[in-house]
Protein backbone atom coordinates (compact mmCIF):
# COMPACT_ATOMS: atom_id res chain seq x y z
CA UNK A 1 0.00 0.00 0.00
CA UNK A 2 2.92 2.46 0.96
CA UNK A 3 4.18 1.50 -2.71
CA UNK A 4 1.50 2.73 -4.40
CA UNK A 5 1.11 6.02 -2.53
CA UNK A 6 4.47 6.66 -3.39
CA UNK A 7 3.99 6.11 -7.29
CA UNK A 8 0.36 7.94 -6.69
CA UNK A 9 2.48 10.70 -4.91
CA UNK A 10 4.62 10.82 -8.17
CA UNK A 11 1.90 10.81 -10.64
CA UNK A 12 0.43 13.59 -9.18
CA UNK A 13 3.16 15.86 -8.68
CA UNK A 14 4.33 14.97 -12.02
CA UNK A 15 1.15 16.47 -13.34
CA UNK A 16 1.07 19.32 -11.30
CA UNK A 17 4.29 20.19 -12.97
CA UNK A 18 3.77 19.46 -16.19
CA UNK A 19 0.05 20.53 -16.76
CA UNK A 20 0.21 17.64 -19.67
CA UNK A 21 -3.44 15.42 -19.21
CA UNK A 22 -5.76 16.89 -17.32
CA UNK A 23 -6.11 20.56 -19.02
CA UNK A 24 -6.30 18.35 -22.59
CA UNK A 25 -8.97 16.74 -20.89
CA UNK A 26 -11.07 19.64 -19.60
CA UNK A 27 -10.39 21.52 -23.26
CA UNK A 28 -11.70 18.34 -25.27
CA UNK A 29 -14.86 18.24 -22.89
CA UNK A 30 -15.66 21.92 -23.55
CA UNK A 31 -15.05 21.73 -27.27
CA UNK A 32 -16.90 18.83 -26.92
CA UNK A 33 -20.11 20.19 -25.95
CA UNK A 34 -19.67 22.96 -28.58
CA UNK A 35 -19.85 20.64 -31.19
CA UNK A 36 -23.15 18.99 -29.43
CA UNK A 37 -24.40 22.46 -29.45
CA UNK A 38 -23.86 22.91 -33.11
CA UNK A 39 -24.55 19.08 -34.12
CA UNK A 40 -27.51 18.99 -32.13
CA UNK A 41 -28.53 22.41 -33.09
CA UNK A 42 -29.89 23.42 -29.87
CA UNK A 43 -29.50 25.54 -27.13
CA UNK A 44 -30.77 23.54 -23.90
CA UNK A 45 -30.94 20.35 -23.74
CA UNK A 46 -32.59 17.64 -20.81
CA UNK A 47 -33.76 14.35 -20.41
CA UNK A 48 -31.66 11.85 -21.54
CA UNK A 49 -30.25 13.32 -24.62
CA UNK A 50 -28.54 15.58 -21.60
CA UNK A 51 -27.20 12.30 -20.21
CA UNK A 52 -25.77 10.83 -23.47
CA UNK A 53 -24.16 14.43 -24.55
CA UNK A 54 -22.25 14.62 -20.91
CA UNK A 55 -21.97 10.56 -20.74
CA UNK A 56 -20.02 10.72 -24.41
CA UNK A 57 -18.12 13.69 -23.77
CA UNK A 58 -16.71 12.39 -20.56
CA UNK A 59 -15.84 9.09 -22.23
CA UNK A 60 -13.53 11.15 -24.88
CA UNK A 61 -11.82 12.96 -22.34
CA UNK A 62 -11.01 10.08 -20.67
CA UNK A 63 -9.93 8.24 -23.37
CA UNK A 64 -7.52 10.94 -24.28
CA UNK A 65 -6.40 10.31 -20.44
CA UNK A 66 -5.97 7.26 -20.71
CA UNK A 67 -3.81 6.66 -23.94
CA UNK A 68 -1.08 8.94 -21.80
CA UNK A 69 -1.96 7.17 -18.48
CA UNK A 70 1.58 5.12 -19.55
CA UNK A 71 3.61 7.20 -21.80
CA UNK A 72 5.86 8.50 -19.55
CA UNK A 73 6.27 5.11 -17.51
CA UNK A 74 7.58 3.72 -21.53
CA UNK A 75 9.49 6.74 -22.30
CA UNK A 76 11.36 7.39 -19.20
CA UNK A 77 12.20 3.76 -18.27
CA UNK A 78 9.58 3.71 -15.43
CA UNK A 79 8.46 0.44 -16.04
CA UNK A 80 12.40 -1.19 -15.75
CA UNK A 81 12.72 0.80 -12.64
CA UNK A 82 9.61 -0.34 -11.12
CA UNK A 83 10.20 -3.89 -12.06
CA UNK A 84 13.48 -3.75 -10.47
CA UNK A 85 12.38 -2.64 -7.17
CA UNK A 86 11.53 -5.10 -4.54
CA UNK A 87 7.80 -4.21 -4.20
CA UNK A 88 4.02 -5.74 -5.03
CA UNK A 89 3.25 -5.36 -8.54
CA UNK A 90 -0.36 -5.03 -8.24
CA UNK A 91 1.16 -1.17 -6.36
CA UNK A 92 1.77 0.13 -9.95
CA UNK A 93 -2.52 -1.34 -11.01
CA UNK A 94 -3.68 1.04 -7.56
CA UNK A 95 -1.39 3.63 -7.95
CA UNK A 96 -2.42 4.10 -12.15
CA UNK A 97 -6.14 3.72 -11.23
CA UNK A 98 -6.20 6.02 -8.20
CA UNK A 99 -4.35 8.79 -10.32
CA UNK A 100 -6.61 8.11 -13.43
CA UNK A 101 -9.53 8.23 -10.79
CA UNK A 102 -8.03 11.89 -9.55
CA UNK A 103 -7.80 12.84 -13.18
CA UNK A 104 -11.24 12.15 -14.01
CA UNK A 105 -12.61 14.19 -10.54
CA UNK A 106 -10.70 17.20 -11.83
CA UNK A 107 -12.24 16.98 -15.12
CA UNK A 108 -15.80 16.66 -13.81
CA UNK A 109 -15.37 19.46 -11.33
CA UNK A 110 -14.74 22.03 -14.18
CA UNK A 111 -16.88 20.08 -16.91
CA UNK A 112 -20.24 19.90 -14.91
CA UNK A 113 -20.55 23.07 -13.96
CA UNK A 114 -20.07 24.19 -17.78
CA UNK A 115 -22.10 21.26 -19.07
CA UNK A 116 -24.87 22.89 -16.78
CA UNK A 117 -23.81 26.68 -18.08
CA UNK A 118 -23.31 25.88 -21.64
CA UNK A 119 -26.10 23.29 -22.74
CA UNK A 120 -28.37 22.08 -20.04
CA UNK A 121 -31.96 23.66 -19.68
CA UNK A 122 -32.85 22.43 -16.12
CA UNK A 123 -31.09 23.29 -13.02
CA UNK A 124 -28.66 21.38 -12.16
CA UNK A 125 -28.92 21.96 -8.15
CA UNK A 126 -31.21 19.41 -7.36
CA UNK A 127 -29.70 16.61 -9.49
CA UNK A 128 -26.79 17.48 -7.88
CA UNK A 129 -26.17 14.47 -5.21
CA UNK A 130 -27.19 11.82 -7.80
CA UNK A 131 -24.96 12.60 -10.13
CA UNK A 132 -22.53 12.85 -7.76
CA UNK A 133 -22.90 9.27 -6.79
CA UNK A 134 -23.29 7.88 -10.35
CA UNK A 135 -19.99 9.88 -11.39
CA UNK A 136 -17.95 8.23 -8.89
CA UNK A 137 -18.99 5.15 -9.41
CA UNK A 138 -18.37 5.70 -13.12
CA UNK A 139 -14.78 7.15 -12.74
CA UNK A 140 -13.75 3.60 -10.66
CA UNK A 141 -15.04 1.64 -13.56
CA UNK A 142 -12.97 4.11 -15.75
CA UNK A 143 -10.16 3.83 -14.00
CA UNK A 144 -9.63 0.59 -13.54
CA UNK A 145 -10.58 -0.37 -17.05
CA UNK A 146 -8.18 2.58 -18.36
CA UNK A 147 -5.32 1.55 -16.33
CA UNK A 148 -5.73 -2.05 -17.50
CA UNK A 149 -6.44 -1.43 -21.49
CA UNK A 150 -3.55 0.90 -21.59
CA UNK A 151 -1.43 -1.14 -20.00
CA UNK A 152 -2.00 -3.83 -22.80
CA UNK A 153 -2.04 -0.90 -25.13
CA UNK A 154 1.52 0.91 -24.59
CA UNK A 155 3.81 -2.31 -25.12
CA UNK A 156 1.80 -2.28 -28.59
CA UNK A 157 3.20 -0.85 -32.02
CA UNK A 158 0.17 1.14 -32.72
CA UNK A 159 -0.79 2.00 -28.91
CA UNK A 160 -2.96 5.05 -29.62
CA UNK A 161 -5.54 2.83 -31.61
CA UNK A 162 -5.51 -0.50 -29.55
CA UNK A 163 -6.49 1.61 -26.51
CA UNK A 164 -9.82 2.90 -27.33
CA UNK A 165 -10.97 0.18 -29.60
CA UNK A 166 -10.37 -2.24 -27.25
CA UNK A 167 -11.02 -0.04 -24.01
CA UNK A 168 -14.71 1.23 -25.81
CA UNK A 169 -16.46 -1.87 -26.28
CA UNK A 170 -15.47 -3.03 -22.67
CA UNK A 171 -16.85 0.30 -21.75
CA UNK A 172 -19.86 0.15 -22.81
CA UNK A 173 -21.83 -1.52 -20.23
CA UNK A 174 -20.80 1.26 -17.65
CA UNK A 175 -21.93 3.71 -20.25
CA UNK A 176 -25.27 2.34 -20.78
CA UNK A 177 -25.74 2.02 -17.06
CA UNK A 178 -24.49 6.21 -16.29
CA UNK A 179 -26.69 6.89 -19.30
CA UNK A 180 -29.70 5.47 -18.07
CA UNK A 181 -29.40 6.72 -14.42
CA UNK A 182 -28.32 10.30 -15.10
CA UNK A 183 -31.14 10.60 -17.82
CA UNK A 184 -34.36 11.21 -15.39
CA UNK A 185 -32.00 13.61 -13.07
CA UNK A 186 -31.51 15.96 -15.61
CA UNK A 187 -35.19 16.13 -17.53
CA UNK A 188 -37.10 19.39 -16.45
CA UNK A 189 -39.49 17.54 -13.41
CA UNK A 190 -36.43 14.81 -12.63
CA UNK A 191 -36.29 12.51 -9.82
CA UNK A 192 -34.41 13.68 -7.23
CA UNK A 193 -32.07 10.21 -6.73
CA UNK A 194 -30.83 7.87 -9.55
CA UNK A 195 -32.62 4.36 -9.81
CA UNK A 196 -30.97 1.45 -7.24
CA UNK A 197 -30.83 -0.64 -10.30
CA UNK A 198 -28.46 1.54 -12.71
CA UNK A 199 -26.58 2.45 -9.15
CA UNK A 200 -26.38 -1.81 -8.80
CA UNK A 201 -25.12 -2.71 -12.51
CA UNK A 202 -22.37 0.25 -12.00
CA UNK A 203 -21.33 -1.31 -8.44
CA UNK A 204 -21.28 -4.45 -9.85
CA UNK A 205 -19.60 -3.91 -12.76
CA UNK A 206 -16.83 -1.95 -10.91
CA UNK A 207 -16.37 -4.37 -8.58
CA UNK A 208 -15.97 -7.62 -10.79
CA UNK A 209 -13.59 -5.46 -13.23
CA UNK A 210 -11.89 -4.58 -10.07
CA UNK A 211 -11.36 -7.97 -8.97
CA UNK A 212 -10.43 -9.23 -12.46
CA UNK A 213 -7.85 -5.92 -13.12
CA UNK A 214 -6.15 -6.93 -9.69
CA UNK A 215 -5.98 -10.76 -10.51
CA UNK A 216 -4.47 -10.12 -14.09
CA UNK A 217 -2.54 -6.97 -13.92
CA UNK A 218 1.21 -8.97 -12.56
CA UNK A 219 0.91 -10.72 -16.44
CA UNK A 220 1.34 -7.31 -18.04
CA UNK A 221 4.21 -6.14 -15.94
CA UNK A 222 6.43 -9.12 -16.32
CA UNK A 223 9.71 -8.94 -19.01
CA UNK B 1 -34.84 -30.42 -39.59
CA UNK B 2 -36.64 -29.54 -42.36
CA UNK B 3 -39.25 -32.25 -42.70
CA UNK B 4 -39.81 -33.03 -39.03
CA UNK B 5 -40.29 -29.91 -37.06
CA UNK B 6 -43.80 -28.38 -37.52
CA UNK B 7 -44.15 -25.46 -39.48
CA UNK B 8 -44.44 -22.09 -37.29
CA UNK B 9 -48.04 -20.67 -37.06
CA UNK B 10 -47.24 -17.29 -37.69
CA UNK B 11 -43.75 -17.06 -39.08
CA UNK B 12 -43.66 -19.87 -41.64
CA UNK B 13 -40.88 -21.68 -43.20
CA UNK B 14 -38.91 -19.06 -42.17
CA UNK B 15 -38.85 -19.65 -38.63
CA UNK B 16 -36.77 -23.13 -39.76
CA UNK B 17 -33.19 -20.27 -39.71
CA UNK B 18 -33.96 -20.22 -35.96
CA UNK B 19 -32.33 -23.51 -35.71
CA UNK B 20 -29.25 -22.45 -37.64
CA UNK B 21 -29.02 -18.81 -35.92
CA UNK B 22 -29.73 -19.65 -32.38
CA UNK B 23 -27.17 -22.06 -32.28
CA UNK B 24 -24.49 -20.24 -33.89
CA UNK B 25 -24.91 -17.46 -31.52
CA UNK B 26 -24.87 -19.35 -28.32
CA UNK B 27 -21.68 -21.57 -29.54
CA UNK B 28 -19.89 -18.38 -30.58
CA UNK B 29 -20.60 -16.70 -26.74
CA UNK B 30 -19.67 -20.32 -25.64
CA UNK B 31 -16.00 -19.95 -27.88
CA UNK B 32 -15.68 -16.84 -26.43
CA UNK B 33 -15.94 -17.98 -22.85
CA UNK B 34 -13.43 -21.24 -24.04
CA UNK B 35 -10.84 -19.30 -25.49
CA UNK B 36 -10.61 -17.18 -21.96
CA UNK B 37 -10.41 -20.14 -19.78
CA UNK B 38 -7.49 -21.85 -22.22
CA UNK B 39 -6.12 -18.25 -21.58
CA UNK B 40 -6.32 -18.84 -17.98
CA UNK B 41 -4.22 -22.46 -18.21
CA UNK B 42 -1.69 -20.05 -20.41
CA UNK B 43 -1.32 -17.87 -17.59
CA UNK B 44 -1.33 -20.54 -15.17
CA UNK B 45 1.56 -22.55 -17.03
CA UNK B 46 3.10 -20.15 -19.38
CA UNK B 47 2.96 -23.24 -21.99
CA UNK B 48 2.32 -22.26 -25.99
CA UNK B 49 0.54 -24.41 -26.38
CA UNK B 50 -2.35 -23.44 -24.26
CA UNK B 51 -2.23 -19.93 -26.26
CA UNK B 52 -2.73 -21.60 -29.24
CA UNK B 53 -5.60 -23.21 -28.30
CA UNK B 54 -7.16 -19.86 -26.58
CA UNK B 55 -6.25 -18.31 -30.09
CA UNK B 56 -8.46 -20.84 -32.05
CA UNK B 57 -10.82 -20.85 -29.97
CA UNK B 58 -11.65 -17.15 -30.27
CA UNK B 59 -10.60 -17.40 -33.72
CA UNK B 60 -13.20 -19.80 -34.53
CA UNK B 61 -15.78 -18.38 -31.95
CA UNK B 62 -15.87 -15.07 -34.30
CA UNK B 63 -16.19 -17.07 -37.54
CA UNK B 64 -19.07 -18.53 -35.65
CA UNK B 65 -20.61 -15.17 -34.41
CA UNK B 66 -20.30 -13.43 -38.10
CA UNK B 67 -22.39 -16.18 -39.46
CA UNK B 68 -24.83 -15.94 -36.43
CA UNK B 69 -25.27 -12.33 -36.80
CA UNK B 70 -26.05 -12.22 -40.88
CA UNK B 71 -28.21 -15.46 -40.09
CA UNK B 72 -29.86 -13.48 -37.42
CA UNK B 73 -30.26 -9.96 -39.32
CA UNK B 74 -31.74 -12.01 -42.18
CA UNK B 75 -34.51 -13.35 -39.25
CA UNK B 76 -34.88 -10.01 -38.12
CA UNK B 77 -35.36 -8.51 -42.02
CA UNK B 78 -38.54 -12.18 -42.22
CA UNK B 79 -40.03 -11.43 -39.46
CA UNK B 80 -39.84 -7.86 -37.98
CA UNK B 81 -39.32 -6.03 -41.05
CA UNK B 82 -35.59 -4.49 -40.36
CA UNK B 83 -32.78 -5.66 -40.65
CA UNK B 84 -31.38 -3.85 -37.58
CA UNK B 85 -33.36 -3.99 -34.32
CA UNK B 86 -31.96 -2.04 -31.52
CA UNK B 87 -34.35 -2.85 -28.31
CA UNK B 88 -33.32 -6.08 -28.68
CA UNK B 89 -30.91 -7.34 -25.95
CA UNK B 90 -29.33 -10.31 -27.04
CA UNK B 91 -28.64 -8.61 -30.63
CA UNK B 92 -27.02 -5.52 -29.20
CA UNK B 93 -25.23 -7.12 -26.63
CA UNK B 94 -24.02 -9.97 -28.82
CA UNK B 95 -23.03 -6.97 -31.02
CA UNK B 96 -20.98 -5.40 -28.68
CA UNK B 97 -19.11 -8.82 -27.60
CA UNK B 98 -18.45 -9.00 -31.53
CA UNK B 99 -17.21 -5.74 -31.66
CA UNK B 100 -14.39 -6.57 -28.64
CA UNK B 101 -13.34 -9.53 -29.97
CA UNK B 102 -12.85 -8.02 -33.54
CA UNK B 103 -10.06 -6.24 -31.75
CA UNK B 104 -7.59 -9.38 -30.35
CA UNK B 105 -6.47 -10.05 -33.68
CA UNK B 106 -5.64 -6.57 -34.74
CA UNK B 107 -4.34 -6.35 -30.93
CA UNK B 108 -1.86 -9.64 -31.24
CA UNK B 109 -0.80 -8.10 -34.88
CA UNK B 110 0.72 -5.15 -33.21
CA UNK B 111 3.20 -7.09 -30.90
CA UNK B 112 5.85 -8.20 -32.01
CA UNK B 113 7.59 -10.36 -29.51
CA UNK B 114 6.14 -13.80 -29.28
CA UNK B 115 6.24 -14.23 -25.66
CA UNK B 116 4.59 -10.85 -24.93
CA UNK B 117 1.71 -11.25 -27.40
CA UNK B 118 0.73 -14.61 -26.05
CA UNK B 119 0.72 -12.79 -22.58
CA UNK B 120 -1.05 -9.95 -23.52
CA UNK B 121 -3.34 -11.72 -25.73
CA UNK B 122 -4.54 -14.32 -22.48
CA UNK B 123 -5.17 -11.33 -20.69
CA UNK B 124 -6.98 -9.92 -22.80
CA UNK B 125 -9.32 -13.10 -23.50
CA UNK B 126 -9.79 -13.83 -19.77
CA UNK B 127 -11.16 -10.37 -19.36
CA UNK B 128 -13.07 -10.25 -22.37
CA UNK B 129 -14.33 -13.53 -21.72
CA UNK B 130 -15.89 -12.57 -17.99
CA UNK B 131 -17.23 -9.44 -20.10
CA UNK B 132 -19.84 -11.92 -22.06
CA UNK B 133 -22.05 -12.66 -19.52
CA UNK B 134 -21.84 -9.49 -17.63
CA UNK B 135 -22.45 -7.21 -20.57
CA UNK B 136 -25.44 -9.68 -21.68
CA UNK B 137 -27.11 -8.89 -17.66
CA UNK B 138 -26.45 -5.20 -18.44
CA UNK B 139 -28.33 -4.65 -22.14
CA UNK B 140 -30.98 -7.08 -21.40
CA UNK B 141 -31.86 -4.71 -18.28
CA UNK B 142 -31.59 -1.66 -20.59
CA UNK B 143 -34.03 -2.71 -23.33
CA UNK B 144 -37.63 -4.03 -23.55
CA UNK B 145 -37.86 -7.64 -25.00
CA UNK B 146 -39.02 -8.63 -28.59
CA UNK B 147 -36.68 -11.82 -28.86
CA UNK B 148 -39.80 -14.64 -28.21
CA UNK B 149 -38.19 -16.01 -24.96
CA UNK B 150 -37.45 -19.57 -25.90
CA UNK B 151 -35.03 -20.54 -23.67
CA UNK B 152 -35.99 -19.13 -20.03
CA UNK B 153 -34.17 -20.20 -16.76
CA UNK B 154 -37.82 -22.08 -16.27
CA UNK B 155 -37.02 -24.36 -19.29
CA UNK B 156 -37.52 -24.15 -22.56
CA UNK B 157 -41.23 -22.73 -24.02
CA UNK B 158 -41.30 -24.53 -27.08
CA UNK B 159 -43.43 -27.27 -28.53
CA UNK B 160 -41.49 -30.71 -27.80
CA UNK B 161 -40.80 -31.25 -31.74
CA UNK B 162 -39.38 -28.16 -32.29
CA UNK B 163 -37.50 -28.41 -28.76
CA UNK B 164 -36.16 -31.90 -29.71
CA UNK B 165 -34.61 -30.22 -33.66
CA UNK B 166 -33.40 -27.63 -31.71
CA UNK B 167 -31.37 -29.67 -29.27
CA UNK B 168 -30.17 -31.69 -31.85
CA UNK B 169 -29.14 -28.58 -34.31
CA UNK B 170 -27.58 -27.30 -31.36
CA UNK B 171 -25.53 -30.91 -30.84
CA UNK B 172 -24.53 -31.04 -34.08
CA UNK B 173 -23.16 -26.83 -33.94
CA UNK B 174 -21.38 -27.81 -30.94
CA UNK B 175 -19.50 -30.78 -32.34
CA UNK B 176 -18.89 -28.54 -35.71
CA UNK B 177 -17.27 -25.77 -33.68
CA UNK B 178 -14.66 -28.92 -31.43
CA UNK B 179 -14.71 -30.57 -34.35
CA UNK B 180 -13.34 -27.22 -36.54
CA UNK B 181 -11.59 -26.47 -33.37
CA UNK B 182 -9.27 -29.54 -33.17
CA UNK B 183 -8.91 -29.69 -37.09
CA UNK B 184 -6.84 -26.31 -36.56
CA UNK B 185 -5.29 -26.85 -33.98
CA UNK B 186 -3.98 -29.78 -35.86
CA UNK B 187 -3.23 -27.96 -39.17
CA UNK B 188 -1.20 -24.88 -36.77
CA UNK B 189 0.74 -27.68 -34.91
CA UNK B 190 1.52 -29.37 -38.40
CA UNK B 191 2.57 -26.35 -40.01
CA UNK B 192 4.96 -24.97 -37.28
CA UNK B 193 6.69 -28.85 -37.11
CA UNK B 194 7.13 -28.62 -40.54
CA UNK B 195 8.67 -25.51 -40.01
CA UNK B 196 10.86 -26.65 -37.49
CA UNK B 197 12.10 -29.69 -39.58
CA UNK B 198 12.89 -27.22 -42.80
CA UNK B 199 14.85 -25.22 -40.41
CA UNK B 200 17.11 -27.75 -39.42
CA UNK B 201 17.25 -29.49 -42.72
CA UNK B 202 17.55 -26.28 -44.56
CA UNK B 203 19.29 -23.79 -42.20
CA UNK B 204 17.80 -20.63 -41.26
CA UNK B 205 18.22 -18.95 -44.49
CA UNK B 206 16.35 -20.88 -46.79
CA UNK B 207 13.15 -20.79 -44.65
CA UNK B 208 10.55 -18.11 -45.41
CA UNK B 209 9.61 -15.92 -42.66
CA UNK B 210 5.75 -16.60 -42.28
CA UNK B 211 3.58 -14.21 -43.82
CA UNK B 212 1.11 -11.47 -42.06
CA UNK B 213 -0.65 -13.75 -39.25
CA UNK B 214 -1.63 -13.22 -35.74
CA UNK B 215 -1.36 -16.72 -34.91
CA UNK B 216 0.90 -17.54 -31.42
CA UNK B 217 4.51 -19.02 -33.42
Amino acid sequence: MRTAMVLLGKDLRLEMRTLETVPAMVLLALVTFVIFHFGLDRDAIDGQLAAGVLTVSLLFSAMLGINRLFVSEREQGGFDAFLLAPVDRSAMLVAKSAAMFAFLVVLEVIALPAFALLLLGPPLGPALPGMILILLLVNLGLSVIGTLVSAIAVHTRARDLIGPIIGLPLLIPALIATARAAGPLLSVHGASSPSGRWLLILALYDLVFALLAYAVFDFLLED
Amino acid sequence: MFFYAPLDVTQGFVQKIFYIHVPLAIVSLCGFMFGGAMAIGYLRTGDRKWDMRSYVAIHMALIFGIGGLITGSIWAKASWGHWWVWNEPTLVSFLIVLLLFCTYQPMRFSIEDPERQSRYASVFAIVAGAFVPLNYVAVQMATAYVHPRVLTLGGANLPPSMGFVFVVSLLAFVLLYVTLWKYEMASKNARSQVRRLRRTLLGDDLVRPVGRSAAPR
